[in-house]
């Protein structure tokens, strides 16, 4: 017997934790001697109140969905992806060779192949520790982490060394040809006579971000292949009893989601940056996780995750511009939010169940 | 009640400063953070010795994000801050597409030299200078004739510290050797005291007797445990010294303070174009104070002074990392 309805597992329990976090958040800026309705207002204002706000906030939730998706992937096969930072890293890598050394005559063609190079790259990244996981047991966790350092290392060397122009002192790669601009929402909605912020960084890849969505929904809920990943991370013995091999899921899946984790980069490399730079997944891939734990590893909810820490993101931002709250601060307020809705989930949860099960009892 | 109070004071100061247009001066930090013991708390300390000289007040974000770079130069432009003064070679690409759409702002631009703007005051500090003028000092302290040089993150300008360093090195001892070595390949590097007394550790059981750490808040451990090992170190940016008496062999400073403290006062009249702090314009330099006095001996004094006027006439010429990516003196 279902403990509670559908929809206060997927709209209550989210959203009371939410709550506690701004309370908690509140009781913090209250103690530095800030006022905190005027924090959210700003925070509200600056990231939802105008295209402007939205256009960031949309760009960081893009960032979220492809990482966020990668998370959910490799969770429903059983194996926790920490390695979606280095698989963005590479992605990154991936989307500036291919938009560098190729002359693209059109952005759109440009985005179909950057799109693949930086799947291609992250899908390799994740490869190695698939590999290691499927046939030699070494936990996933462990060596995906570590991928991470090694990602770093080889961006900086390819930066440093190879990417850099002569004489720019910059760890950057040069900036990519005019050609491979992408749209921005500003110029997609024109046409459209919508007007929308000029200086948004939110691009075409919003919509690549949303296809993904419905790309992942439809495989691991429509396919065969989405049968077996979700047969194996729910029970393995069962799995290979049923003649799924494990070798083969546990890499598909986590060539998937190293894919969908390379996949940012159409975002934030060729979208935003137009360049690749070292610092440029500052930490996407490990919000990917707090997003896929917050959207239960369903693709709809890694949506409205994302949206959510995008716009902690972009409100931060504007706390910082307009506020004196230290920018520490405005990192523990996210960790609230993370901590209430991924980690302290049982907390609103427990309580909630026995609620709804007093009051079927009462109404027997 | 008093909380109420404060409450109400606090929504209306917000409402004043959103409304009014300021042409007060903005202050945007690198990713490091405002108190990073270096280089953007040096930028830090100029604006507020400029706040308590002058009673002005400035605005000042500490950027989390790469995307927050072109934000923040864009709303601080747009609310009419001016000038905006930006940290780090980092902000020369932004700067380079949003500083044509505010031609009536002035943006200052520290550790950029290479960008072609009418409204941009970008300025370089000659890093390589000072640290030939540190390394030569600690060549001359040096009894092991090894000395060592930790970096923070291994960019180029990192390497254009160590550069310089080397030939310093090189110039008083040509059979030194200089021990190299880069805290890591991620920003994490500029804030890892940790490691850095790790390595630290590990060029002493080289050889090192003199560490100079050019690696942000990194810096701190490798100060410590020079101190703890009972050998020198050098301190980077702002003057260290202080940091272990007697212990720091010297800083190499690097006037961000000065830099920054001279575009705010300057204001909305602030003289634009590149402009290179040098050992000449006392942007680059070492730092002698009580502290460091009885490790500096006369005779090290004099070859330094000598040697700093002699790279001002131009007669020492101290090559550039960046001029050709590789270094005469240090291999990376």
């Amino acid at each position: 017997m279902e403990k509670m309805p559908k929809w206060a597992d997927v709209v209550l329990i989210p959203l009371i934790s939410l709550l506690l976090a701004a309370a908690l958040s509140a009781l913090v800026i209250l103690a530095i001697g800030e006022d905190p309705v005027a924090a959210v207002k700003l925070m509200v204002d600056g990231a939802l109140g105008s295209t402007y706000g939205w256009g960031y906030t949309l760009y960081y939730a893009t960032n979220f969905m492809f990482t966020g998706l990668a998370v959910a992937v490799a969770a429903h096969a059983g194996l926790f992806n920490i390695g979606g930072e280095g698989q963005a890293m590479l992605g990154g890598l991936g989307v500036a060779l291919v938009c560098l050394f190729i002359p693209w005559p059109h952005w759109s063609l440009a985005l179909i192949f950057a799109a693949l190079g930086a799947g291609l790259f992250g899908a390799a990244w994740a490869a190695i520790p698939a590999y290691l996981q499927a046939k030699r047991g070494s936990h996933i966790v462990i060596t995906t982490i570590m991928f991470n350092f090694i990602a770093a290392a080889v961006l900086n060397y390819m930066l440093v060394n190879v990417l850099r122009p002569k004489g720019s002192q910059d760890p950057a790669s040069a900036r990519f040809p005019e050609t491979v601009h992408l749209p921005s929402l500003h110029e997609m909605l024109a046409p459209l006579g919508i007007e929308f912020s000029k200086s948004g960084p939110a691009n075409v890849s919003l919509l690549v971000a949303l296809a993904a969505c419905v790309v992942i929904w439809l495989l691991i809920w429509r396919t065969p292949l989405g049968y077996e990943i979700r047969s194996l991370g729910k029970s393995e013995p069962a799995a290979r009893y049923a003649g799924i091999s494990s070798v083969r899921i546990v890499m598909i899946a986590m060539l998937i989601s190293g894919a969908l984790a390379g996949m940012m980069a159409i975002n934030n490399v060729m979208g935003e940056a137009e360049r690749l730079v070292l610092n440029s997944t500052e930490g996407a891939g490990f919000i990917g996780i707090a997003v896929a734990l917050m959207g239960r590893n369903h693709p709809f909810g890694v949506f409205l995750a994302a949206i959510l820490f995008g716009f902690l993101y972009q409100g931060g931002a504007e706390l910082a511009l307009w506020t004196s709250i230290p920018r520490e601060l405005i990192v523990v307020i996210q960790a609230l939010v993370i901590l209430f809705t991924g980690a302290l989930d049982d907390m609103v949860r427990m309580p909630l169940e026995k609620i709804f099960i007093a009051v079927r009892k009462g109404q027997n | 009640m008093t909380l109420m109070k404060s409450l109400m004071g606090a929504a209306a100061s917000l409402a004043l400063t959103a409304g009014a247009a300021l042409a007060e001066p903005a202050l945007i930090f690198d990713l490091g953070g405002k108190f990073d013991k270096s280089f953007n708390e040096a930028a830090h300390n100029g604006a507020s010795r400029w706040a308590e000289e002058t009673g002005g007040s400035y605005r000042e974000i500490e950027l989390q994000s790469e995307a927050q770079r072109e934000q923040a130069l864009r709303r601080f432009a747009e609310a009419g801050a001016n000038p905006v003064i930006t940290m780090g070679f980092a902000m020369a690409d932004p700067l380079s597409t949003v500083a044509a759409d505010y031609p009536d702002t002035k943006f200052v631009a520290v550790d950029v030299t290479w960008l072609e703007a009418p409204n941009i005051r970008q300025i370089g500090f000659a890093e390589h200078e000072g640290s030939y003028l540190v390394g030569m000092m600690a060549a001359m302290a040096s009894k092991s004739d090894t000395v060592g040089f930790i970096g923070g993150m291994d960019i180029p300008l990192i390497r254009h510290f160590a550069c310089g360093y080397a030939q310093g090195v090189k110039a008083v001892n040509p059979d030194a050797k200089v021990v190299a070595n880069m805290t890591g390949t991620t920003p994490a590097a500029w804030n890892d005291p940790v490691k850095g007394s790790e390595l630290t550790k590990s060029q002493i059981s080289q050889g090192a007797d003199v560490i100079y750490a050019a690696a942000g808040g990194t810096g701190v451990g490798v100060l410590q445990t020079a101190a703890d090992e009972g050998i020198l170190s050098i301190g980077v940016d702002s003057n260290q010294n202080h940091l272990h008496p007697g212990k720091v062999l010297t800083s190499m400073l690097k006037r961000v303070d000065v830099a920054v403290y001279e575009a705010m006062k300057a204001g909305e009249d602030l003289e634009t174009g590149v402009f290179t702090m040098g050992l000449a314009e006392d942007g680059v330099g070492y730092a002698l104070d009580e502290h460091n006095a009885p490790l500096v001996t006369d005779e090290m004094k004099a070859a330094v002074e000598e040697a700093r006027e002699k790279i001002i006439a131009g007669e020492i010429s101290v090559a550039s990392y960046y001029e050709n990516d590789s270094c005469p003196a240090l291999s990376f």
